[in-house]
């Protein structure tokens, strides 16, 4: 099943250093920007007791989970040690200042 | 062979484009077989071939065009190249092998090459077309700019890229009052981070430009002529001349139109081959690999690649580039140079010297160098970019690399620590106090000194900006050996930083530092945007210390006072309104009640503060149920925030038949005093009527117990995990009394605890002692306290949902959608 590149939005909507949450038919997706300008999502749901990290704290390229601060790493979505456990990860992509977002077809459909 | 039999051999090569990749194109052509081909070059400007990067100096004054041009007409001649210049190509026909200009002329080719260049982008506002409105790409377009500066006063520059500050750097020094309009919110994005762009438009605004970063231009406007720009939120800024440089895109209308394929530019192999043989492309036209380029080091290597293929030259052909870039901006230094955005697997090393005004940040994954930004001192660019290109193992020199080459490779000074050891004992290492080595190792083992902070408060050694840390610490473990600890007393605010959190806020005023990013590049932050420690702390700081001045940075507060709510355990937030004094009325009750059935909220508890709690409120829905409770006349309880939270009271002698004061209204009274006021931490206050003090007064920051004869003023205390009763502050006689020393104590404690302290660990660290010296004995200093405290309340008592509700920031409550195609 192929998945499918998804206009959420620019860049712009999303402060730096911040989150916002994009609702899909398999749960809130986080999508954040770093001070650096770059763009990750996560299911928004920490590892640990199911947080939602787009609310937590933004830093380099790690979230700070609002409920417990267990840090989540954005690339993979992994706690750092020494908690553990793992966020899952969509793709994401900026072209053009667009935020596009993959979602397995079966949930954009 | 006679000559014309020579010339009839020769190929012919037609150019499109008489920019700097076509012209380039042409010369390692001829320097590979000067007599293999019979050159045509079409221009559509109609002069020779100059150096388009240096327009900018034009534009500045620095340059004349004589200055910038590459090739004079001599070269063509002496080279037999007919330049037809101001006469663009219109049409290429691949079949009959012909091109064919804008005034008629057809010219036939045996290899064409595409060297067409980029176009500026326009947005499309209205008033783009207007007269007044010039890009920044040719020497028309300075022309253009050089006629406007001396009739017109005012610049508008729209881009804060590396060509619009370029155009507004050119601009200004040509007497213009320039402002730069830009979309994001740190100039020059694609090559600075967040640090390097807030230290750009530092000193671009002391410069005396005008720059609005994280603004969107809506219209241009004016009648025949620009007279001004209006931003989308409403904002016009007059303008005599509006510069857009806010991107470019490849020119590629003619190979389209021919049919070759293309994707953002004119596709080509690595040998510079357009999906037709014949035709051949090179410069800002190009995309190679899914990559465009738009600076002319790639082309240089793109021009190799193709005149081996036009040479039939065997060679391994293009391969793609990494860039860097430098700001052209006299006085200004700025490089960045691959990929500095970071990353999990990635590490930072991360110089700020703010003495100096210096940013350096190396980006590094797998001992290779990715990334590297510049600013203020870019003489090590070359040589991190060399590293870069050639993905050099930097293990060896890691530990000074970013002190940059000669300090890196200077042999024995690769270690800092042995560096250190070599300086002679006047080698300065405290610039800000002008301490030598000598002086600072003699301190040491004169007076025994086995700490940083020993070192010091008695040589002053590091005591500024902290620069030198690392170097009085090598000193003190070179001068101790083993008796060193390398355990510093107070341990720093977090790993992104040496400072204490006193070091901090005391740094804080006295160096007038008024920004996160300031902090932390006068701090020499370690990390590029701190930590989810640091930041909420760095911003209460900045908060206490300039009130009003300072603009709130959301992204580093906790999410409870980022969205005015406390988060719940499932993700829903509860929302307690402010009851003043505990006091309430039918309807407000019937506010809460409605409101409770309209937005179906679970749980309504009362809290230990005396407050309604409503409990289970869905994020998108918090506006709403703020506008709701404002409209009832309530405002935020900040039982969220470190903040002043409640005010707890009794109902005193209004009805208790023991109250011997009106607690209730002095309650009421306090709150209205304190509300809205940012703490280190959370902070509660009480007011009892008499000694049986049902309000709990002595487990609180602040407890009134009132008397026949006063009230007497408790401190520190707290109902916490640790249960703490109160210090007996003082008593006093009146009211007033208590509102003046409550509003000096809150200052005190705002202005020295720690983020995160309460007041009840406070007390303790600084002894009652200190507090009754400040608060009691010093009638003027506590009144100049409790006059700071009013001050800072004027800019902080207004109702965050209030402003929330009328549409800042409402957006961030709502999601995202999804728009799919
Ligand atoms: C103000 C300014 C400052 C810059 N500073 C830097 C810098 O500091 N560092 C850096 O690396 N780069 C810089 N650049 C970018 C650099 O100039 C370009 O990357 C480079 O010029 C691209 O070369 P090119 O030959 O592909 O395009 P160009 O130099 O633009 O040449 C294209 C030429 O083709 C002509 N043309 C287009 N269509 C036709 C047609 N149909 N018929 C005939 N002729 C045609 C155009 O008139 C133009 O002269 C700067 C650019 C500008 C505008
Ligand atoms: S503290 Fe004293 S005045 Fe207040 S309610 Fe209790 S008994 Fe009455
Ligand atoms: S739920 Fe995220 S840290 Fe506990």
């Amino acid at each position: 099943m192929t998945d499918r590149w998804i206009d959420i939005g620019t860049i712009h909507d999303i402060p730096r250093l911040g989150a916002r949450t994009v609702p899909t038919p398999l749960g809130d997706v986080a999508v954040f920007r770093t001070g650096t300008d770059r763009v990750f999502a996560l299911f928004d749901r920490c590892p640990h007791k199911g947080g939602p990290l787009s609310q937590g704290i933004v830093h380099g390229e790690s979230v700070a989970c609002p409920l417990h601060n267990w840090v989540i790493d954005l690339e993979t979505g992994a706690a750092r040690a020494p908690d553990k456990g793992c966020a899952r990860k969509l793709a994401v992509r900026v072209e053009e200042g667009r935020i596009l977002l993959s979602l397995p077809l079966a949930v954009a459909a | 062979m006679a000559r014309e039999d020579r010339e009839k051999i020769r190929e012919e090569l037609v150019v499109v484009g008489n920019g700097m990749a076509g012209c380039r194109a042409v010369e390692e052509v001829l320097k590979r077989d000067p007599h293999r081909y019979h050159i045509t070059i079409f221009g559509a400007e109609p002069r020779v071939n100059y150096n388009r990067i240096m327009l900018s100096p034009l534009l500045a004054g620095e340059k004349r065009f004589e200055d910038i041009i590459i090739n004079d007409e001599a070269w063509y001649a002496d080279n037999g190249i007919t330049l037809i210049a101001g006469d663009a190509v219109v049409e290429i026909d691949r079949a009959a092998r012909t091109v064919k200009s804008a005034s008629g002329r057809v010219v036939e080719y045996d290899r064409l090459v595409l060297a067409t260049g980029s176009d500026p982008f326009v947005l499309p506002v209205p008033g783009a077309k207007l007269p007044g409105v010039v890009t920044f790409r040719d020497m028309d377009d300075v022309d253009a700019m050089l006629r406007a500066s001396e009739t017109g006063r005012r610049a508008v520059v729209i881009g804060g890229g590396l060509l619009g500050l370029e155009a507004a750097h050119g601009l200004s020094l040509r007497g213009m009052e320039v402002t730069v309009i830009h979309l994001m919110p740190t100039l020059m994005e694609r090559q600075l981070d967040e640090a390097a762009g807030f230290l750009l438009k530092t000193a671009l605004e002391a410069r005396g430009q005008t720059i609005l970063t994280g603004a969107e231009t809506e219209a241009i406007l004016g009648e025949t002529h620009v007279e001004g720009v209006r931003l989308t939120d409403g904002r016009v800024i007059p303008a005599d001349i509006v510069v857009m440089a806010v991107g470019i895109r490849p020119n590629t209308v003619l190979a389209q139109a021919a049919g070759l394929e293309v994707g953002r530019g004119i596709k080509v192999d690595d040998h510079m081959l357009t999906s037709d043989p014949a035709v051949l492309a090179v410069g800002e036209c190009v995309e190679h690999q899914d990559v465009c380029y738009g600076l002319v080091a790639p082309l240089w290597e793109m021009c190799a690649a193709l005149a081996d293929a036009l040479t039939a030259r065997p060679s391994e052909g293009y391969r793609g580039s990494v860039t860097s870039t430098k700001l052209k901006v006299a006085g200004l230094d700025v490089f960045s140079a691959g990929d500095f955005s970071g990353g999990a697997d990635c590490e930072d090393i991360v110089l700020r010297d703010a003495a100096r005004g210096v940013y350096k940040r190396v980006v590094i994954r797998d001992s290779r160098i990715i990334g590297a930004v510049l600013y203020g001192d870019t003489g090590d660019g070359a040589w991190y970019f060399q590293l870069l290109r050639e993905g050099a193992d930097i293990s060896a020199v890691r530990d000074s690399l970013i002190f940059g080459q000669a300090f890196a490779e200077g042999g024995s000074f690769a270690d800092p620590r042995q560096a250190v050891a070599a300086l002679s004992d006047n080698a300065e290492i405290c610039g800000c106090n002008g301490v030598c080595k000598g002086a600072i190792t003699r301190a040491i083992s004169e007076q025994g000194l086995t700490t940083l902070d020993a070192v010091r408060s008695v040589t002053k050694a590091s005591a500024s900006c902290g620069s030198c840390t690392p170097q009085v610490e090598m000193l003190l473990s070179l001068t101790l050996g083993d008796d060193y600890s390398g355990e510093r007393v107070v341990s720093p605010m977090c790993k992104c930083t040496d400072f204490t959190h006193d070091d901090v806020r005391r740094l804080i005023l006295e160096k007038a530092l008024k920004a996160i990013p300031a902090v932390m590049q006068a701090l020499h932050w370690k990390t590029p945007d701190g930590c989810s420690s640091c930041r909420p702390a760095l911003n209460y700081y900045l908060l206490c210390a300039w009130p009003g001045e300072y603009a709130d940075d959301q992204q580093s507060r906790f999410v409870n006072e980022r969205l005015h709510a406390n988060i719940q355990k499932d993700g829903t937030y509860s929302v307690v309104p402010r009851m003043w004094g505990g006091l309430t009325s039918a309807k407000e009750l019937r506010a809460i009640a409605d409101v409770v059935d309209k937005f179906n909220i679970p749980t309504v508890k009362v809290t230990g503060g005396q407050r309604i709690d409503l409990f289970g409120v869905k994020k998108e829905d918090l506006p709403a149920v703020w506008a709701d409770l404002n409209a009832a006349g309530m405002v935020s309880g900040h039982a969220y925030g470190k903040a002043l939270r409640t005010v707890k009271t009794c109902v005193g002698s209004e009805w208790c038949r023991f109250g011997t004061q009106d607690s209730t209204g002095l309650g009421v009274r306090i709150e209205r005093m304190t509300w809205g006021s940012w703490m280190p931490h959370k902070f509660k206050i009480a007011v009892s009527g008499c000694p049986r003090n049902c309000a709990e007064a002595t487990i609180k920051d602040f407890g009134i117990v009132c008397v026949d004869s006063g009230y007497e003023l408790h401190i520190g205390g707290n109902g916490g995990i640790k249960v703490r009763a109160t210090d007996l502050l003082c008593k006093v006689a009146t009211e007033e009394e208590v509102m003046e020393y409550c509003a000096a104590f809150i200052q005190l404690y705002r202005e020295e605890a720690r983020y995160l302290e309460r007041t009840a660990p406070w007390v303790e660290r600084v002894g009652l002692d200190y507090i009754k010296q400040r608060i009691v004995e010093d009638a003027e200093g506590r009144a100049q306290l409790a006059a700071r405290f009013r001050f800072s309340q004027q800019f902080h008592q207004d109702d965050p949902w209030a402003s929330r509700v009328a549409g800042r920031d409402a957006h961030l409550h709502r999601p995202l959608s999804l728009a799919a195609e």
